[in-house]
């Protein structure tokens, strides 16, 4: 690890209403957020649903090291470091399958699937060794909410719910969304690679000021009504959860349509086998009341984001260098949506995009632009002024604030002060 | 199947037009070498997912290239303003088959691309059916299978 930065210095980059650029472009505190956040706080990892059998595995990642989903032979979900203690070798090196052990090219030691060390070749060259200290290392803590499975590097620190909090809610609301109270992951990821800071993409996921803007050429030929939701008379809300998740909480503008599935801008008569699903699970006032509100706009920090219809993972690569990994929302039991969502997301998002190519693009600009050596300082002010406090305690502001900015900022503060 | 000379030199013309038109951002001329069942294919991970179940990078139908081709226009695609600068090289043409007005045909295509971002290079297997429409040939499907399709790619906003 680089040297320890002391205490004061992050106070001295991160201000309540501006932040250092230094903190996008500077290789050195790059690898102490490896240590302090990437490597210690819950990270979402991946879903369920991508390993539904036994012994099925896929390859994820924290921060940038690679790690492997698995499911064991007996069920059980796993994070396993794909790193042979012998060498260093990769013991896997396709992205996903069934696998009830994995096999060393190098020396051939072979690893059953929940990590334990079974056999190395020419044994009696081992005579004294403990063979139950040479297994894959495991990621120490793995968490599973409603199938979504994080893991922190850390051995100990605050349970996932702890570091959840309020987030749990856009979680919640978002199973409610299938009939089955379930979401799957069962398309594939696209991976969308920038040259860019991953604090810009993390920004940018609750920044409702942007969209008229950046997305203007898709808003005025398509026949989105996304952009009303992010103009000057939005009642949408930013939230800030604390712990540095944030979100626009659109369900305001939805209430106010008070349209079932207007929020998917579409309607109940074009989606009949959702709607009696969803009514037969729910009962039909809260079957309308979930499909007016639809699914969450949620930036769970680091790398999760839950964006309506898709979910992105967030990777760094370097200071300059990021991933976006993103892949439609399923929703257990509703075939007819899902296809739809299919479609949406391959047409909005990923690196030919209508709205992602130039998200990526802005990035790309934001980092190029801290070469420039002056004025030093991001603005992040918007709406300070008009911050409140909802119902649960939580700072909201209006759509188009830098509130979801300022949220993120003060806990990765936290964490990099942190000893 | 057998070389038809005649065919393939229509055939790689019509390839090299399209290409000229791409490199050139000439959009309303490369959106009218689509036939009306027009299938526009970039797949992810891999030559052979199913993009009705799986995410491809593009999988526009008609009415889809045509709103990618408005938006281009716009002068708002900002990852297209300013336009990349491109040359691309299509080469190794086969024609797989031809059967009634249908014509399959394989090439590779080596784009370089030079725009704010920097320098990149793309690289693609590319199969095509084309369709004989009057006295014109017209494209009804392009699949373009990046050859590092299962890595992260940067924005590929210009026309593959």
């Amino acid at each position: 690890m680089s040297v320890e930065v002391p205490r004061q210095q992050w106070a001295s980059l991160i201000e309540s209403g501006r932040v250092h650029g230094s903190l996008y472009c500077d290789p050195e505190i790059f690898k102490i957020e490896l240590e302090k956040i990437w490597y210690r706080a819950w990270v979402y990892v991946g879903h369920t649903s991508e390993i539904p059998n036994r012994n099925d595995f896929v390859t994820k990642s924290i921060g940038p090291m690679p790690v492997l989903m698995v499911r064991d032979r007996e069920g059980e979900v796993r994070l396993l470091l794909n790193r042979c203690p012998h060498r260093g070798n990769a013991v896997c090196v396709v992205e996903k399958g069934n696998r009830a052990s994995f096999t060393c090219p190098y020396h051939s030691w072979t690893f059953a699937n929940d990590g334990r060390l079974m056999g190395y070749a020419f044994p009696d060259g081992y005579e004294g060794v403990e063979k139950s200290t040479l297994g894959l290392s495991a990621v120490p803590r793995i968490a599973i909410y409603k199938g979504f499975v994080f893991g922190s590097m850390a051995t100990d620190g605050p349970t996932l719910e702890e570091h959840l909090g309020g987030a749990l809610r856009a979680i919640d609301q978002l199973c409610e969304n299938s009939p089955e109270g379930e979401i799957e992951l069962t398309a594939g990821f696209l991976r969308h690679r920038t040259k860019a800071n991953w604090k810009f993409i993390l920004e940018n996921e609750c920044d409702g000021y942007h969209p008229g803007f950046v997305h203007a050429s898709i808003f005025s030929i398509a026949d989105s009504k996304i952009g009303e939701l992010y103009g000057g008379e939005s009642t949408a809300l930013t939230r800030d959860f604390g712990n540095g998740h944030t979100e626009v909480d659109l369900r305001p503008e939805f209430r106010r349509r008070d349209v079932p599935l207007s929020w998917f801008g579409t309607s109940t008569e074009r989606l009949p086998a959702y709607v009696a699903a969803m009514e037969a699970a729910y009962g039909a006032d809260r079957a309308r009341e979930i499909m007016i509100d639809g699914t969450p706009h949620t930036m769970i920090f680091p790398n999760l984001f839950i964006a309506e219809i898709q979910l992105f993972v967030i990777q760094p690569i370097a200071v300059d260098e990021s991933i976006q990994h993103v892949t439609a929302l399923q929703f257990k039991g509703a075939p007819d949506f899902n296809r739809r969502m299919r479609q949406q997301t391959m047409g909005s998002v990923g690196p030919a995009g209508f709205l992602l190519a130039d998200d990526t693009e802005m990035y790309e600009r934001n980092q190029r632009g801290l070469s420039i050596r002056d004025p030093e300082w991001l603005f992040l002010n918007r709406g300070a002024h008009r911050e409140r406090r909802d119902e649960n305690g939580f700072l909201v502001g209006h759509a188009t604030d830098d509130l979801p900015s300022r949220g993120i900022w003060r806990h990765y503060k936290s964490l990099m002060e942190a000893v | 199947m057998a070389t038809d000379g005649g065919l393939l030199q229509e055939v790689s013309q019509f390839l090299y037009h399209e290409a000229r038109l791409q490199d050139t951002h000439a959009y309303d001329d490369w959106e009218a070498l689509w036939d009306d069942d027009a299938v526009y294919w970039v797949p992810a991970n891999g030559e052979d997912t199913d993009p009705e179940r799986e995410m491809s990078f593009i999988y526009d139908n008609r009415s889809r290239i045509s709103l990618r081709i408005k938006q281009l226009k716009t002068g708002k695609r900002h990852s297209q303003t300013p336009p990349s600068k491109l040359a691309r090289i299509i080469s190794n043409i086969e024609l797989l088959d031809s059967a009634d007005s249908q014509i399959r045909v394989a090439a590779n295509a080596m784009i370089f691309e030079s725009n704010l971002r920097g320098d990149t290079v793309w690289a693609a297997r590319n199969e095509y059916t084309l369709r004989r429409v009057g006295d014109i040939l017209k494209m009804s499907r392009k699949k373009v299978a990046l050859v590092n399709n299962d890595k992260p790619i940067y924005t590929l906003s210009f026309l593959v």
